[in-house]
């Protein structure tokens, strides 16, 4: 199933962990110091330079090189997203964003306002960074580039980008949280077999 | 004397180690992941190991960094150093970060300020260990922060004992769950001071996986390690499945009669080393791990 954006709050309310997409469109790459600074600007009543609303945000810190025709993106798998753990709940309040890609999922806060809003978490292979840069055909800007390459606000046009997995749905479903249950379940077998 | 004769071919090569390690993974580790996802009974833990498979295929046609996070670099020396040796690396860093590229990832801890070079005051992080051989030996390990940042340390009673060190490995696998891109490789340091053992841990994982360790007692408590640890369902990138960690690699060293410190050091999936040996007529031999003596 192909996600493009901007997506609607009723697209993202039909997904339900487990599934397979991949996503066509805008996407705002983004990480913690575009979190942090993003989150400041609005607390002072300022405009970010773009819109984020109904918007794709990739968790991850590319590497682009710039040659005589602009920005490529040479590798852009997903960072661990737990770091956005205390400031996502606002982020996807305050910015309406959609759907989030990256890696390694996010604490209850956030998978409740993704319940509330109507968002998703789509995990992506950590460490696919050439893959992930195969499904961008292109960089349509950057912004805040004084942050660092990892750390800038990038814009790009998706095409194909995935495999991703529905890992957060918008129905308060988090498969990382499922896991973690068997992993706790499975630990007495564990211990046995380590002889503690 | 050798490090000043060759400094430029030092950095040649630094340039050339890192370029291998960071687009291609030594064949120990691919050939893992391929038995990994045969064995994989979970439809979700199969794509995950098959998208880093093609990834991996991807990266080495196309000779670009398979990971966007290219690490920070440590690198391991051994052979007659002096400070010019210290210094060709250091260039080859910053030439390899505009070549290749690699991401500019060192930054100031505080004002994460970003010299943009992955040079700066502490990194890259150079080990020594002195010998008397004539050749100078490089090995490179670029270390990404998704996994580094799950290292742990604990500073047990002796009284804890074996019992005591497997249940904190068990324990920081399972705490840090799908962050450090499993399946990873489990790097252990047992023994030594504090700062020792989290030494040992990161250097036993230039050990490759197919070669067991040769102190039997550690190989079988290695294997007993990687089976239980196979048994917790943390699974690729933490989505479930029957391949959490690769392998475990332990290093002990004496400790204090009164300590027992045990550290663990995750490596990623995207395990990347290489080693390169040069002789002073200027031939080199690289590889994908230290040679042996």
């Amino acid at each position: 199933m192909i996600l493009k954006a901007p997506l609607s709050e009723e697209e993202v309310r039909s997904l339900r962990v487990g599934q397979q997409v991949s996503v066509d469109g805008t996407v705002f790459i983004g990480r913690d110091e575009v979190h942090m600074r993003a989150l400041e600007l609005h607390g002072q009543g300022k405009l970010l330079p773009v819109d984020l609303e109904d918007g794709i945000l990739y968790h991850c810190g590319p590497i682009v090189k710039r040659d005589s025709k602009g920005w490529k993106v040479i590798a852009a798998g997903p960072t661990t997203s737990a770091r956005m753990n205390a400031l996502e709940p606002d982020f996807i309040r305050e910015f309406g964003i959609r759907a989030i890609i990256g890696k390694g999922g996010m604490s209850r806060p956030t998978v409740e306002a993704m319940r509330e809003h109507g968002c998703v978490y789509l995990a992506f292979t950590g460490g696919a960074a050439v893959l992930a840069a195969q499904g961008i055909s292109r960089v349509r800007g950057v912004e805040w580039l004084d942050l660092g390459m990892p750390e800038a606000l990038w814009i790009v046009e998706a095409k194909g980008l995935g495999p991703l997995t529905v890992a957060i749905d918008a129905h308060g479903n988090s498969l990382y949280e499922m896991v973690e249950e068997r992993v706790q379940e499975s630990l007495p077998a564990v211990r046995l077999r380590l002889g503690l | 004397m050798l490090a000043t004769m060759v400094g430029n071919l030092i950095e040649e090569v630094v340039v050339q180690l890192l370029r291998d390690a960071v687009t291609t993974l030594p064949p120990d580790v691919v050939q893992a992941l391929r038995r990994a996802e045969s064995r994989e009974t979970s439809e979700v833990a199969r794509s995950q190991l098959r998208t880093i498979l093609d990834n991996i295929d991807a990266a080495d046609r196309l000779a670009v960094p398979m990971c966007q996070d290219t690490g920070v670099h440590v690198f391991y020396v051994t052979g007659p150093v002096d400070a010019s040796v210290e210094e060709s690396i250091r260039s080859g860093v910053a030439r390899a970060t505009e070549e290749i590229p690699l991401r500019p990832n060192a930054v100031h801890p505080l004002t994460r300020e970003n010299p943009g070079t992955n040079v700066a005051v502490g990194l890259p992080h150079i080990v020594h260990y002195p010998t008397d051989d004539e050749f100078l030996e490089i090995t490179v390990l670029p270390k990404g922060a998704g996994s580094e940042n799950m290292t742990a340390l604990a500073m047990l009673s002796p009284a804890d004992g074996i019992s005591g060190v497997k249940r904190f490995i068990l324990d920081t696998v399972v705490r840090a769950g799908g962050r450090p891109c499993p399946p990873t490789i489990v790097g252990v340091g047992i023994g030594g001071t504090s700062d020792l053992a989290v030494s040992l841990a990161k250097e036993a994982l230039l050990r490759p996986l197919d070669l067991p360790n040769i102190d039997p007692e550690l190989a079988a408590l290695e294997d007993q390690l990687t089976e239980a640890l196979n048994l917790t369902g943390i699974g690729p990138m933490g989505l479930g499945g029957d391949t959490t960690v690769l392998g475990v690699r332990v290093s002990t060293a004496y400790c204090h009669t009164a300590s027992l410190p045990v550290a663990v050091n995750l490596q990623c999936w995207a395990a990347r080393r290489a080693t390169a040996r040069i002789y002073p007529d200027g031939r080199v031999r690289f590889g994908r791990s230290p040679f042996d003596p």
